[in-house]
């Protein structure tokens, strides 16, 4: 599992000038699930594509066990990709498509057949064998495309949204086949998505990206729990994000109140990123509350209410399983523990307030004046 | 289902311009010149111009391959450009169309005649004149000029639907460029190459002027046979009888050649 395989150094790549992947440092395990997580545009499927050979970078090293590999074409690489929406040969059927690579390998034809059909037993799709792939559902497809970049086993095999196209349900179902297939044959994954679900139940590593840079590695719990910034904090799940200041060490104080906390390690009176999981928050009576609030609207999400509570001005999203009607005046209470503590970045002030969270016009028509402001 | 009106316009021109003539074709194929009586002699005579559908067919065949050779390497290239570019040499592969196709086929007379532009030149260059016109090479070289664009056209379109990720995928799972496009761009492309193909054979296997104004009295076609039969022999019974196994014999080649790329043109057709 700590084996190291990929190693990015100082990756960078324009496209006519502009930048869309700076300096990005990362290595990668053999065996481990890593998932390449941001909004669109992060410069997560350019670092796939780099990896996968499609593309040269402007600037930087990419090394495969060691060697450098920036030069070698992607049909010469010991990777596998499994494309957005498939990229099936429609001229060819299911046995043909995963078939492809193994023919081009020249491998003999019982070889060829056998890999085949162990391939077809894993993505359950046995009988499928001479179907058009343009006759196949969604779901079916994928699988295809799976099989037929695992059928070579491959060292890595890279994935660029590989569910994207299917529903809820189906996205579920593949998710966990997918954990099942890359524990059962010990390759290494590398997995672009945006869904932030996704990559928090299938990865061993989560790289967060935006803006064509890395903003954190890390475990899910770790990503979740200890987010380096305003921007991996919103992204990640939902989060407020306060305005505060790190009087010592497991003490901050915002709104006006000091509260006990858990982090240390910041300069005195540092200003910071205060975040707080809108889960963490337990609602007491004003009386007996830290803080004291009304609460703006109420949403039943299923698990729990979202209900979003002003703050003198503030707005905070609170995700309880305890009703309290709208207008109604509550208290919160924090515990050390609820309070992460991040150092203040070019995402400051960007996230993280849930003015806008609401479906009354007026509310937004607020929202959209204090991102201006800011 | 009201729509189905919506083609009455063009089913009633089929049946009066496309339909009642082929009758009237087969009409005047089947009866005699002279009584107008039911006879089959019509198609009995065209036993002695075997030879010369046959070398219809034959110059046909080699013109479409010239085509074929000539234009997919073209429209590969022209798929691969940016679309500016593209708008600008698929303009430049329709203008001689936009020319009289009588007008282009005298221009190469001018050329290739014994005392045309191209010998002019050999001899005040102090060679020899060539002889450039009125042999098959010629009539060939007329076929491939005239129809080059009708190749070149379809398969432009179907290269360009090609996915770019097909090729990418194909790299991904080992393919060097080569195999790349014989194991999936040619075999992407065939429904390009049937209709090109038959969109140049069609009318070459069927001109006349081409093979008057640039072959020789010995290599008269199938086509110019036809047109003395109405214009100089005034027999249009044999003449219906001549285009009518013709329209046949197109049938059966577009037929058989249709039939090697049934499987792959379905699948393009599901797409």
């Amino acid at each position: 599992m700590s084996q190291e395989l990929i190693r990015l150094t100082n990756l960078v790549m324009e496209f006519d000038g502009e930048r869309v992947l700076d300096s990005i440092n990362l290595y990668i395990n053999d065996k481990e699930f890593l998932t390449l997580l941001g909004p669109s545009g992060c410069g997560k499927t350019t670092t796939l594509r780099v990896i996968g050979g499609f593309l040269t970078p402007t600037s930087g090293d990419v090394l495969f066990d060691g060697k450098r590999i920036n030069d070698v074409p992607a049909y010469k690489r010991k990777i596998n990709t499994v494309f957005q929406r498939y990229a099936l040969f429609p001229h060819l059927d299911v046995y043909d498509n995963i078939a492809f690579g193994l023919r081009i390998a020249k491998l003999d034809e019982k070889e060829i057949d056998e890999r085949v059909t162990e391939m077809l037993e894993i993505v359950s799709l046995k009988g499928f064998e001479n179907r058009k792939v343009t006759s196949l559902s969604g779901g079916q497809q994928q699988r295809v495309a799976i099989a037929r970049a695992l059928v070579n086993r491959p060292k890595v095999l890279l994935l660029d949204e590989p569910l994207g196209a299917l529903d809820l349900r189906l996205r579920k179902d593949m998710q966990n086949e997918l954990k099942r297939i890359q524990q059962a044959m010990g390759i290494t994954f590398i997995y672009v998505t945006h869904d932030q679900e996704e990559a928090l139940t299938m990865s061993d590593t989560i790289v967060v990206m935006d803006k064509g840079k890395i903003q954190q590695i890390g475990k899910p719990e770790d990503i979740y729990n200890e987010p380096k910034n305003a921007f991996v904090a919103d992204f990640i799940g939902e989060s407020n994000i306060l305005d505060g200041v790190m009087l010592e060490d497991c003490k901050v104080r915002f709104f006006g109140r000091t509260f006990a906390c858990v982090d240390k390690g910041f300069e005195k009176n540092e200003p910071v990123d205060v975040v707080i999981r809108p889960e963490d928050i337990d609602i007491v009576e004003a009386d007996a509350g830290h803080l004291c609030g009304t609460v703006t609207s109420v949403t039943f999400k299923g698990v729990h209410y979202d209900t979003i509570v002003d703050f003198k001005g503030f707005k905070w999203l609170i995700q309880t399983t305890d009703y309290c009607p709208e207008g109604s005046y509550i208290g919160i209470r924090l515990n050390p523990e609820d309070i992460h503590i991040m150092r203040k970045s070019e995402y400051s002030g960007m996230f993280g307030d849930y003015s806008s969270y609401s479906a009354e016009y007026d509310e937004i028509a607020d929202a959209e004046g204090s991102e201006d402001e800011a | 289902m009201k729509r189905k009106w919506l083609s009455g316009p063009y089913v009633l021109w089929m049946v009066l311009f496309t339909l009642i003539p082929l009758g009237v074709v087969l009409y005047f194929a089947l009866t005699d010149a002279a009584t107008g009586k039911f006879t089959l002699s019509n198609l009995a005579k065209i036993a002695d111009y075997w030879p010369i559908f046959l070398r219809s067919i034959w110059l046909s065949i080699i013109a479409t391959l010239i085509c074929l050779l000539i234009g997919y390497p073209v429209a590969y290239f022209i798929a691969h450009c940016k679309p500016t570019t593209q708008r600008l040499l698929q303009m430049m592969i329709m203008l001689p169309m936009c020319i009289s196709f009588l007008l282009r086929t005298l221009a190469w007379v001018a050329l290739l005649d014994d005392t045309g532009i191209i010998n002019n030149f050999l001899t005040s260059i102090g060679l020899s004149p060539l002889p450039l016109i009125r042999n098959n090479g010629a009539v060939i070289l007329g076929m491939v000029y005239n129809y080059l664009p009708y190749m070149i056209l379809p398969l432009f379109t179907v290269l360009m639907k090609i996915d770019p990720r097909l090729i990418e995928a194909a790299e991904d799972l080992g393919c060097n460029s080569r195999q790349v496009f014989s194991r999936v761009i040619l075999p992407l492309s065939v429904p390009g190459i049937v209709s090109g193909i038959t969109m140049v054979f069609v009318p070459a296997v069927s001109t006349f002027y081409i093979s008057q104004k640039l072959g020789s009295p010995g290599t008269i076609l199938i086509g110019d046979v036809i047109e003395s039969q109405f214009k100089a022999a005034y027999n249009p019974n044999f003449g219906a009888a001549l285009s009518l196994v013709l329209m046949v014999l197109i049938f059966v080649c577009v037929g058989v050649m249709n039939r090697f790329t049934n499987d792959d043109e379905e699948s393009m057709v599901t797409l």
